[in-house]
């Protein structure tokens, strides 16, 4: 053998040796849905938190849209190579919920990981929604957002106004100037989460029987066809034919690139557009301020509840990988990980640690925008606000975005819409029920 | 005459097994578990499972939008067949004439075929943008308020159009090469026959062009209901609206992006059905009108 030979088995040798010392260290990985930017963010979170400690390593893998992920997440459980951590948005929450075998409760995780863990460091709004019954949480959660009401500012001084509505009847009463003044007045940008579900939690409405869906499965029904849907909806339609509201599609981008171009005057979005809005750069002084609520229905509006997705640790894997991601999920919840976090994306920072954290930086006094959430999600709470747990509703949301779409388009009306909405509802409902005996 | 053939049976069994196993594998084994879930209401984890029997299916003929989903699959198909088979006979028929930059002339209509799905249905949201889309904007000096993902019947002919014109160009070069196979001597004694150039094409041409013709309207036919997935996808954006969706469409949305199992199950076991009975028809019935030589 020549030396140029042994030296290469003996560099292949020694190789062979550190990347056995390197296998000391407990490797996990993370499913997740976030792209662009927010990739980004993850994959810094994911480095940071290898870069923080010698015994963990954790590798974050982007599986494509929120849907894409779940469903691989699915296909890998059931083939037996589930990821560690695996991000599921809210309408997804249920099905994850439901398989109680297939994730270990996060606060079990933590808790047996020797964790401090108290679900009273989570800011109202965001603590139950990934929670059991008793109130156990089951899904950390991560990107955590609300829906909010945009302003461009320019456009209500040109009005003549100096502050946004804080409820419909004021911004009925301001529309018909900011239609005057050049402006479609207000758009929105996703029906079934900013019309539908939040308009229950901020009118403290019941939004589904069995305590919203959190009693379980079985009998669980749909309460959308109520006379605040069709007193809402109904004048939505009035102000859509008065050229008071901008109405282009079930399409998020589709509305809000009229609030982007300056045509619109308000939109509602997500407090997690911040972000993206900041970068823009639009040419016009912008805030948000919260989600309007009707007066005749409640005199003060109630917190809404969280969108977004959380982080489910899968079952299946030995007790080292679930010690390491306990320590993540510890890392991650810890106020520096929530506050950068927060600060880069626009998402709310899920701990009160944090928000404090965010507080004494005067993140808030830079771009009072970011906190409007928070703020939000901690008013007063009622018995129908921490959010609600229904199966299949990703076609339920599907459902509901088609019939009040055809309601706006003067194809149904809101009656026939809103039973329809109950009757393909309730349907799935009582057919997810049964997908888990 | 001696006919030729295999000594052994074993050798053309062996000879075949590749193509057999993959065609067990990849349709067979998977249609059978479609068969077998689409009986059932399960759990997409695989915990636990209900036993519904026909229920999957006959709530589907229930629901008044899986018929109004099927009735927008037969108008797409057939206007996507229709149109990309006859305009691409249209644009073979006068390419065919074309001498002098006949190349450039074809090259530049077959690009369009190494268009990938998506991309087509991105350069259709792009064209058809609901705010600055140049044909929104050319329909518009007609009065036509043309909104893509927010009016059904704009949304169905955006798709139609993209579905279309990403079609014409494999048309086009096999009505092309049918059109350059027939004899010559047959074009020149009709021309003598007949001085209208329609009707040497009807009765000469068109008849000779048959057996292509059939070819092309079966992969239309299967290319308009499966393979425009990617162009409707690309549109609808995954989030369908008030917009139509096809079948296989349907089948995506609530099996994979909604986990409805059996439900999605039950509606492709409909789609095999549909399939072969397509196929039975078209060649029992269609192909026996088709003079082969």
């Amino acid at each position: 053998m020549t030396n140029l030979k042994k030296s290469a088995v003996l560099a292949a040798l020694a190789l062979g040796l550190s990347t056995t010392t390197a296998f000391a260290q407990t490797e996990i990985n993370w499913w997740h849905g976030m792209g662009g930017h927010l990739g980004d963010v993850v994959n810094q979170i994911a480095t940071d938190f290898n870069a923080s400690q010698d015994d963990y390593v954790i590798t974050p893998v982007f599986k494509g849209s929120y849907e894409e992920t779940l469903t691989a997440a699915i296909a890998a459980f059931r083939a037996g190579e589930q990821p560690n951590v695996v991000q599921v948005f809210d309408a997804g929450a249920a099905t994850v919920m439901g398989a109680a075998g297939a994730t270990i409760p996060v606060q079990d995780l933590l808790q047996d990981n020797g964790v401090d863990f108290s679900i009273e460091d989570y800011i109202a709004g965001v603590r139950y929604f990934y929670a059991d019954t008793e109130g156990k949480m089951i899904g950390m959660p991560f990107n955590s957002s609300s829906p909010v009401l945009y302003y461009n500012m320019d456009a209500l001084t040109a009005a003549g106004f100096d502050a946004p509505p804080a409820t419909y009847e004021e911004f009925e009463a301001m529309a018909p100037a900011l239609k005057e003044a050049g402006y479609i007045p207000l758009v929105q940008t996703h029906l079934p989460w900013e019309f539908v579900e939040n308009f229950h939690s901020r009118h403290n409405l019941p939004f589904a029987t069995n305590d919203n869906g959190y009693e379980g499965a079985d009998g669980t029904e749909i309460l959308i066809n109520s006379p605040e849907m069709t007193m809402h909806f109904t004048k939505v339609k009035e102000w859509l034919d008065a050229d008071l509201f901008g109405f282009f599609g079930t399409g998020w981008d589709d509305n809000q690139a009229h609030f982007n171009d300056g045509d619109a005057a308000m939109y509602i979005g997500s407090s997690g557009d911040f972000g993206g809005l900041t970068a823009a750069e639009l040419p016009f002084e912008w805030a948000s301020t919260y989600l309007p609520y009707w007066e005749s229905i409640t005199a003060e509006g109630y917190q809404t509840f969280i969108g977004g997705a959380s982080l489910f640790a899968m079952a299946g894997h030995s007790d080292e990988e679930n010690a390491a991601t306990a320590a993540f999920f510890e890392y991650l919840t810890s106020p520096d990980v929530q506050y950068m976090w927060h600060r880069e994306t626009g998402y709310v920072p899920i701990t009160t640690a944090a928000y404090e954290l965010a507080k004494e930086d005067g993140h808030y006094e830079r771009s009072p925008a970011a906190e409007t959430a928070i703020q939000q999600l901690s008013l007063q709470a009622g018995e129908n606000t921490r959010g609600y747990r229904m199966g299949f509703y990703v076609q339920i949301r599907d459902v509901q975005n088609r019939e009040l779409a055809r309601f706006l388009n003067g194809e149904t009306t809101i009656e026939d819409a809103l039973a329809t909405i109950e009757t393909e509802g309730n349907e799935l409902l009582s057919r997810f029920a049964q997908t888990q005996q | 005459m001696k006919r030729a053939g295999f000594d052994s049976r074993w050798l053309p069994i062996l000879l075949l097994l590749p193509q057999l196993s993959i065609i067990a594998i990849f349709f067979y084994w998977p249609a059978v578990q479609a068969l077998r879930s689409s009986f059932y209401l399960e759990d997409p984890f695989g915990f636990g499972a209900t036993f519904v029997g026909l229920e999957n299916y006959l709530r589907l003929f229930r629901s008044s939008e899986y018929l109004k989903n099927a009735w927008f699959t037969v108008i797409f198909s057939v206007s996507v067949t229709f149109l990309s088979l006859a305009i691409a006979l249209l644009l073979a028929v006068k390419a065919d004439k074309v001498i002098r930059g006949a190349k450039t002339y074809r090259t530049l209509l077959m690009w369009v075929y190494a268009v990938a799905p998506p991309v087509a249905g991105f350069i259709t949201l792009i064209m058809f943008n609901q705010r600055w889309g140049p044909l929104t904007n050319f329909f518009e000096l007609f009065g036509w308020d043309f909104r893509v993902r927010l009016n059904y019947n704009d949304t169905a002919i955006a798709m139609i159009i993209a579905s279309v014109w990403k079609q014409i160009p494999v048309n086009f070069i096999f009505f092309l090469s049918g059109l350059q196979s027939i004899p010559r001597n047959v074009v020149e004694a009709a021309m003598i026959d007949n001085r209208s150039s329609v009707s040497r094409f009807w009765t000469i041409t068109f008849p000779l062009l048959a057996p292509t013709g059939f070819f092309l309207l079966i992969t239309n036919i299967t290319y308009s209901l499966f393979d425009t997935f990617g162009t409707i996808d690309t549109i609808l954006r995954n989030n369908p609206g008030d917009n139509p969706v096809t079948l296989v469409y349907r089948v995506y949305l609530d099996g994979f992006r909604g986990q409805d199992i059996g439900g999605s199950s039950a509606q492709s076991v409909v789609l095999m059905v549909l399939v072969l009975l397509l196929t039975v028809f078209q060649f029992r019935l269609v192909e026996r009108r088709i003079h082969y030589n």
